[in-house]
């Protein structure tokens, strides 16, 4: 009898209990639909931080590269550099994060960089099924293969039985594994999530060649201790178009950065050049005013102020000296322009009229 | 009758509530941050991706797999690799860490001094980086065409360490069928006939053998012995990749210097006295270990030693920093090509917990039968 007693007391308390745990689940999943936080664009957010959080590779000279006075620099790092100045006049507020080939799309989807601007190819997959959205081009490029010198590799067709490196979370994974496949060549993938230990693995001989976009092979190339002992084939496995990218579904913001892009693009092609800048300020070319925002609202469209590539421009340069001051001619890396060059000049490079 | 708040039994069965309304609340509150989020991503859940081709190819593949199989395969076959790393793994850090463990209170000077330079390294820096040095230092370390001789019979080259291996002969089969045979007609003889049972079975046993020998004239397996040819060419043995070497080597080393001083620790906490009585019964020091000693330490050893087996298990993830395609390797990748976060680390978690609770499980019933009842 007392038995029943006791558990008819503590009945109620069970029902309020779970009654209080229910409510409060309720509670939780009305706050996640009224959520104000939705429709806030990364724009506005970016705007009151009073910096853009940018990721990056970190580890390819002429991309992205930390130097020795402890700078981010590279076409990559420029990039950044630009959508800080059209947003903030000042080129310097960005927070660069290194992130590895695995990490870079989880950063993007939760927030922690704003834009990712770390060499990555643009896919269909990556653009629709990822939650991620690209800007414009910033370079073409294609996959190649790197070998020694002496090892008598001379096409892919020699790599048969020999240990490849490369790393995870690439596209260049894939598209060796699908260039492989097709030409029914058995090889060995020893695949690494730093690309530090991949590098290692194949200056150590374990790897009889590495893989990765050609213009990286490159770049790597140069950091390597005999850069002359190695040749990269001249097979090219894929199409790389690497672009700037930021999470899906916020096209405010993605009109920002895929602008800022155009800027660099556009000024090469109306020859507007950091030191050209001042002269052109005055120019009466209606092309140019609007471009410069000394005329019309462009910028206004996308929540920036008109000049926002006038600021581009006399902070950063236009594609053309980009280019030049981190791949061209005067740098170890020494790469022609060939398709990343503008349209009137046989390249891909085209921007959309700024109207 | 005592009010209520003044009776045990009212407590006892609150307090279960209130535990079990806390979770409640804590899960919910966290499934619906998740929802709420995925859902401001734009992101749905969902395991329909395990079915589309994975379209990478995988170094190591014990079983079969080609690119175009599905993620699931691919993620099968992750699985066996980390699998045969640990069962390897256990078995080896528990050679090396009773070894260890036993000459860290050897008599002999150096044998003590040696075990106890390799615990203290071992345990006391970190294990990635243990795991670069047996990559890089040892198992990489050679030119392209090098090949380093060890013990006459095992080849290390920068494609792997070549070891003497079992082939298997036109025989194998039917030695199987007849061992197998045999072993259940031993159980049965064992069970039927009270007296001599140890010699009736030895002697079936070699009878047996005997006449399987002269009827298929062949051993079981035969022994496939690496040989060299054109200077660097190796044939024959099994090829363990530099990636695997490196990662058994790292953990089996690792775990073995905390298995070391646990099964120390086990050894001094049998009482002074036992040690004496078993000397008093004029035991030799072997016997003496295996028949008084070693069950008793066994009752303290096996609870931590389960823990260490359990962090072998769950560091085998740290693979994917050498290039072994273990599970959790094949797992980021699947990730990082579908986007699926959520998805692959609840498949991760899953994973690993079950691997884990496996192997707590034999230990708990390997523990129930060393314990005094
Ligand atoms: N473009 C390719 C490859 C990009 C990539 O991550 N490349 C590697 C080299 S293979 C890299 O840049 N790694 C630098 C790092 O991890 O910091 C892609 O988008 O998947």
């Amino acid at each position: 009898m007392r038995k029943w007693c006791f558990l008819l007391a503590t009945l109620p308390l069970l029902f309020s209990l779970v009654a209080c745990s229910g409510q409060s689940g309720q509670t939780t999943s009305t706050g996640g639909t009224s959520t104000g936080q939705q429709g806030k664009s990364r724009f506005d957010i970016i705007k009151s931080r009073g910096k853009l959080m940018c990721g990056v590779s970190g580890e390819l000279p002429g991309f992205s590269f930390l130097g020795k006075d402890g700078k981010y620099s590279g076409l990559d790092v420029d990039v950044c550099r630009a959508i800080a100045a059209a947003l903030f006049d000042n080129p310097d507020a960005v927070e660069y994060r290194k992130l590895n080939a695995k990490e870079r799309f989880t950063a993007l989807q939760t927030g922690e960089v704003d834009v990712l601007s770390r060499n990555t190819s643009w896919t269909m997959s990556r653009d629709t099924s990822v939650g991620m959205e690209f800007a414009p081009v910033v370079f073409y490029d294609g996959q190649g293969i790197m070998v020694r010198q002496n090892s008598g590799i001379k096409s892919l067709s020699d790599l048969k039985d020999k240990a490849i490196c490369t790393q995870t979370g690439t596209t260049n994974e894939q598209n060796l594994t699908d260039q492989m496949r097709q030409r029914n060549i058995t090889y060995k993938p020893v695949v690494f999530e730093d690309i530090n230990a991949a590098y290692a693995t194949y200056t150590q001989g374990r790897c009889q060649a590495i893989t990765s976009d050609r213009s990286q092979l490159l770049s790597r190339r140069s950091n390597l201790p005999q850069p002359n002992d190695h040749i990269i084939l001249n097979d090219v496995l894929s199409k790389e178009p690497l672009a700037p990218a930021v999470a899906a579904g916020d096209s405010k913001w993605l009109n920002v950065v895929k602008w800022s892009v155009y800027a660099l693009i556009n000024a090469e092609d109306l020859g507007i050049t950091r030191q050209k800048f001042a002269e052109l300020a005055n120019s009466n070319n209606p092309e140019i005013k609007r471009f410069l925002g000394t005329e019309g609202n462009l910028g206004q469209g996308i929540g920036l102020s008109n000049d926002f590539a006038a600021r581009i421009i006399k902070h950063v340069g236009n594609y053309g000296e980009i280019y030049d001051r981190n791949l061209g001619s005067n740098t170890p890396l020494n790469l022609p322009r060939a398709k990343n060059n503008l349209w009137t000049k046989g390249g891909l490079l085209y921007s959309p009229p700024f109207r | 009758m005592a009010p209520l708040w003044r009776e045990r039994r009212f407590w006892r069965i609150a307090s279960q509530v209130l535990a079990v309304c806390i979770v409640v609340i804590v899960v919910m509150v966290l499934w619906g941050n998740l929802n709420r989020n995925l859902l401001t991503l734009g992101i749905k859940l969902g395991f329909d991706f395990l079915g589309s081709q994975a379209s990478f190819d995988i170094g190591e593949t014990s079983i079969q797999y080609k690119a175009s199989d599905p993620y699931s395969r691919a993620l099968l076959v992750g699985l066996v690799n980390s699998l045969q790393i640990v069962v390897a793994g256990l078995i080896l850090t528990t050679i090396v860490g009773i070894s260890a463990g036993v000459a860290r209170l050897s008599d002999n000077w150096l044998v003590r001094h040696l075990a106890l330079i390799y615990v203290e390294t071992f345990r006391n820096t970190p294990l990635l980086l243990q795991l670069f040095f047996w990559y890089f230092v040892i198992f990489i370390a050679r030119q392209e065409q090098e090949v380093t001789k060890l013990f006459g019979a095992i080849y290390l080259t920068n494609r792997g360490a070549i070891f003497p291996w079992f082939k298997v002969t036109s025989a194998t089969s039917v030695w199987l069928v007849f061992i197998t045979a045999g072993a259940i007609a031993v159980v049965l003889l064992w069970r039927w006939r009270p007296g001599h049972r140890v010699l009736v079975a030895i002697s079936t046993g070699i009878a047996m053998v005997l006449f399987l020998w002269l009827v298929t004239k062949r051993g079981p397996f035969a022994l496939d012995v690496p040989k060299v040819f054109n200077h660097s060419q190796i044939k024959g043995g099994i090829l363990l990749s530099p990636e695997f070497s490196a990662l058994l080597m790292g953990l089996t080393f690792y775990t073995g210097a905390f298995i070391a001083e646990i099964v120390r620790g086990g050894i001094q906490s049998v009482p002074k006295g036992q040690w004496e009585a078993a000397k008093s019964l004029g035991l030799k020091p072997g016997l003496m270990l295996r028949l008084v000693i070693f069950p008793q330490a066994l009752r303290v050893i096996i609870p931590p030693l389960t823990s260490q087996y359990l962090n072998l298990a769950k560091n085998s993830s740290l693979a994917i920093a050498i290039g072994y395609p273990d599970f959790y390797f094949v797992a980021s990748t699947t990730f990082n090509q579908t986007g699926r976060a959520v998805e692959v680390m609840l498949l991760i978690m899953l994973t690993y917990l079950t691997v884990s609770l496996a192997i707590s499980l034999v230990m708990n019933l390997l523990n129930r039968t060393v314990q005094l009842k």
